[in-house]
């Protein structure tokens, strides 16, 4: 194991990511958008319904929104990338696989936690407040920890599929119901059965629920079973991704 | 002394059979063109020399190495330009240089100083600073050959290192990669689709068809052989004249995409 070439290919994916202003603020867009419209759409009613406020309900679920998609889209990179790109020449290089995995997969994770730090920091001006500034620290500790997760989910997805055709099948019926089957946009009591299970077993709902105890104070599954799930999911998906992304051939 | 040993290589993708029981040798210092038409085997036979994809079934010596047993090793003795770019886009000509640098723990000192002469070789010194973004074509070839040559390889593998390119470039890289055949020592292994190009600068030529080698000699030889006046007519009436009907690979899939998205 070579820090050197971890360290160069994590510094290859935040040079790439500084460098694509347009990308940055395109990919704010969205969750710019779902903060608006969900915050001060569903707001007088989340209100009414004896829940308080929705902004901050809905910011740490929005937060956690933009870490899984750019944390996936740069783990799915690696499609277009082992042909066109850097990591075909890497590929040949006389370092090994898994030197390559964890250097990506940490650069991927810094970004998307940067993109989740910017989208917080936008939050503030929308109204969000934070709770304690103690707390705040194991915000982006869990920010971080979500962002590996889904970078490892990414590379694992990457290293099965051939091309781009199938990504649709991944956005849609994967990617997708993560983010909403996870309590990002609604609280999770008294949720019918199928739901629940389906919410329980999905390993973003523990990372918003862990990200809302540190920046609203409130958690659903507490922190220690947030933690303690959290850091299960990035070892096994580390590990799965590792193994796949080892037997990729280019 | 051979640098390269191909015994009886075989790849079979599910009943496809790729490439079929190939033997080959390429001297010390030779320019090896390893010619055939599209679906021939080339690339494929490339993938596996190069560590890239395991060979279902023969032998290969690289460097005196076997790639399977010693990958590491085996690496640190070629370096290779792809078919496809493969040069990061958002970096500039020198960091995609000290990339390579580090992947191949050259050190510092060593690295800066070759990073220098081989950039000014290529003629892309004045453009070290610039994103490859803004690269041309030629230029992004330039500097893949001169990325290729940084850890001082002993063998270079070029596939279809011209694709694309116009006759002044062409010119240029060849005129390079002669070069340093002759002042270093180093092997050349390439593929083309341009056949003047092998007949101008090969020393000896494998043709291969359908996954099997159907002719091995020099130009010359190769001319005499069919009683052709250019190799691209020896080629010809090695391999047929019919048009190689090959369906779309999920690489050519990707291949297409980005051009359309590079439009």
């Amino acid at each position: 194991m070579t820090l050197s070439v971890i360290y160069i290919l994590w510094l290859r994916q935040i040079k790439r990511y500084f460098r694509s202003k347009a990308r940055i603020v395109g990919s704010l867009g969205q969750p710019l958008l779902f903060l608006l419209a969900f915050g001060f759409g569903f707001g007088p009613i989340f209100q009414k319904a004896g829940q308080g406020n929705y902004i901050q309900f809905l910011t740490p679920g929005i937060i956690a929104m933009s870490i899984l998609f750019t944390a996936v889209f740069s783990g799915i990179e690696i499609i277009w990338d082992r042909q066109f790109g850097f990591l075909k020449e890497t590929l040949v290089a006389p370092v090994s696989r898994l030197e390559i995995m964890l250097g990506r997969t940490l650069g991927g994770a810094t970004v998307a936690t940067l993109q989740g730090v910017i989208v917080f920091v936008l939050s503030l001006f929308v109204g969000f407040h934070i709770y304690s500034l103690i707390a705040l620290p194991f915000a982006f500790i869990f920010m971080f920890f979500m962002a590996l997760l889904f970078t490892a989910l990414g590379t694992a997805i990457a290293s099965v599929l051939k091309d781009m055709q199938g990504f649709q099948l991944i956005m849609n019926f994967l990617i997708m119901p993560i983010f909403f089957l996870s309590g990002a946009l609604f609280p999770l009591d008294g949720l019918p059965k199928v739901i629940e299970v389906i919410v329980r077993c999905n390993p973003l709902s523990y990372g918003i629920d862990a990200l809302r105890a540190a920046l609203s104070g409130v958690a659903h599954f507490g922190l220690l079973n947030d933690s303690i799930f959290l850091f299960v999911g990035v070892v096994v998906l580390l590990f799965a991704g590792s193994f796949l992304f080892s037997k990729i051939e280019a | 002394m051979n640098i390269i040993e191909v015994k009886n290589l075989t790849k079979r993708f599910g009943d496809f059979v790729a490439v079929d029981n190939i033997s080959f040798t390429v001297e010390k210092g030779e320019v090896f063109a390893f010619l055939g038409p599209n679906g021939a085997g080339k690339t494929t036979s490339i993938r596996m020399m190069t560590t890239l994809l395991a060979p279902s079934e023969g032998e290969i010596i690289l460097n005196g190495i076997n790639p399977q047993k010693d990958q590491a090793a085996a690496r640190k003795s070629f370096g290779i330009v792809f078919q496809d770019p493969s040069v990061g886009e958002e970096l500039t000509a020198y960091e995609n240089m000290e990339f390579h640098g580090v992947l191949y723990k050259v050190p510092k000192e060593v690295r800066r100083k070759r990073i220098e002469e081989l950039l000014k070789i290529v003629e892309l010194w004045d453009r070290k600073n610039h994103l490859v973004k803004t690269f041309s074509g030629g230029m992004r070839r330039r500097l893949e050959i001169a990325r290729g040559l940084l850890h001082h390889p002993k063998i270079l593998f070029l596939d279809e290192p011209t694709l694309g390119l116009d006759p002044q470039t062409r010119n240029h890289i060849w005129s390079y990669i002669m070069n340093l055949n002759n002042v270093e020592q180093i092997t050349i292994f390439f593929t083309t689709h341009y056949m003047g190009e092998a007949q101008d600068i090969a020393s000896k030529v494998v043709i291969i068809d359908r996954g099997k080698i159907v002719a091995t000699g020099t130009p010359s030889e190769l001319m005499k052989k069919t009683s052709a006046d250019s190799l691209e007519k020896a080629f010809l009436a090695l391999t047929g004249a019919t048009i190689r009907e090959e369906e779309a690979s999920p690489v050519d899939h990707l291949r297409m995409g980005r051009k359309m998205y590079h439009r």
